[in-house]
């Protein structure tokens, strides 16, 4: 079983990553940076990744979702984040990165300020 | 897969294991297992850290280690093994990480020793500082340091760094 599960589906022009399991050094971060290179490559800037399923992350996943929040801002596209975990709020409170990220803890609301 | 034994003696059980032609085997080898005490030798390769999670999740359920506590040391263990394989002993399957978790009444002590360089941890930027928050590494010496009670890190001038955590109970 892979690492990292990612469900791609589309809510309008935003395309939501369904994720679930780890996103940790090796198999988890490089699944995710590949999934955003791909959407990046398909012209999807619009970008939510529902984290509801990731019950764990690293350092190395943490830097994996600064370069894709990075990457995807310099191509002209938004990167948010839904349903957090309370252990991912914790680590992102931690390195002060909450104030970066834009979080959603209801999808709706999420999808709505893209617009 | 390990199949750890438990004994109140300590008690050696088993060596690097060999292959057929006499190299060593790519993957960890269990080297101590008592009712307080793991002792893993790891390969210098990404896999370990993954190996060196199930063997602290493996001691974290015998030692009895609360929920909070055990998020932190396996954190805590995992950065400290990815520093070991990637930053000290970059990548290089001839050296390998020694991972030693020691339980006692008071505190749960992790040493993870390799065969690198060293570093000095003083000169690590502080990734929670404006001009650092957006770079994409960095955090795992925060991490540990954010999670356990002590920190340290022995670099031997002959080569090769310890560091020592310990989380009290």
């Amino acid at each position: 079983m892979a690492e990292l599960n990612i469900t791609e589906r589309q809510a309008g022009d935003v395309t939501v990553l369904d994720m679930s399991g780890k996103i940790t050094i090796g198999e988890g971060s490089v699944a995710l940076r590949t999934a955003i290179r791909r959407l990046l490559e398909e012209g999807k800037k619009r970008i939510l990744l529902n984290l509801a399923g990731v019950g764990y992350i690293d350092s190395s996943g943490i830097g994996e979702l600064v370069s894709s929040y990075t990457a995807i801002g310099k191509d002209g596209g938004q990167l948010k984040l839904l349903n957090l975990t309370q252990k991912l709020q914790d680590l992102l409170t931690i390195t002060k990165l909450l104030t970066v990220f834009d979080v959603y803890e209801s999808e709706a609301e999420a999808l709505n300020s893209y617009k | 897969m390990l199949h750890p034994r438990t004994s109140g003696k300590r008690r050696r059980f088993r060596k690097q294991p060999r292959s057929s032609h006499g190299g060593l085997q790519r993957g960890p080898c269990l080297i101590l297992v008592t009712v307080d005490t793991t002792e893993l030798s790891l390969p210098s390769c990404i896999e370990s850290v993954a190996a060196a999670a199930a063997a602290v999740a493996e001691f974290m359920s015998r030692s009895l280690i609360g929920e909070d506590a055990a998020f932190g040391i396996d954190m805590a263990v995992r950065e400290a093994v990815t520093n070991a394989v990637i930053h000290g002993n970059k990548q290089d399957e001839a050296k390998t990480v020694d991972l030693t978790l020691k339980s006692s009444p008071d505190a749960v002590e992790i040493i993870v020793h390799d065969q690198g360089a060293g570093f000095n941890p003083t000169e690590v930027p502080d990734p929670t500082k404006e001009e650092n928050i957006l770079k994409t590494s960095g955090r795992g010496i925060f991490f540990m340091r954010s999670f356990m009670d002590e920190v340290s890190w022995l670099i031997r001038p002959e080569g090769g760094t310890t560091v020592r955590m310990l989380k009290r109970r």
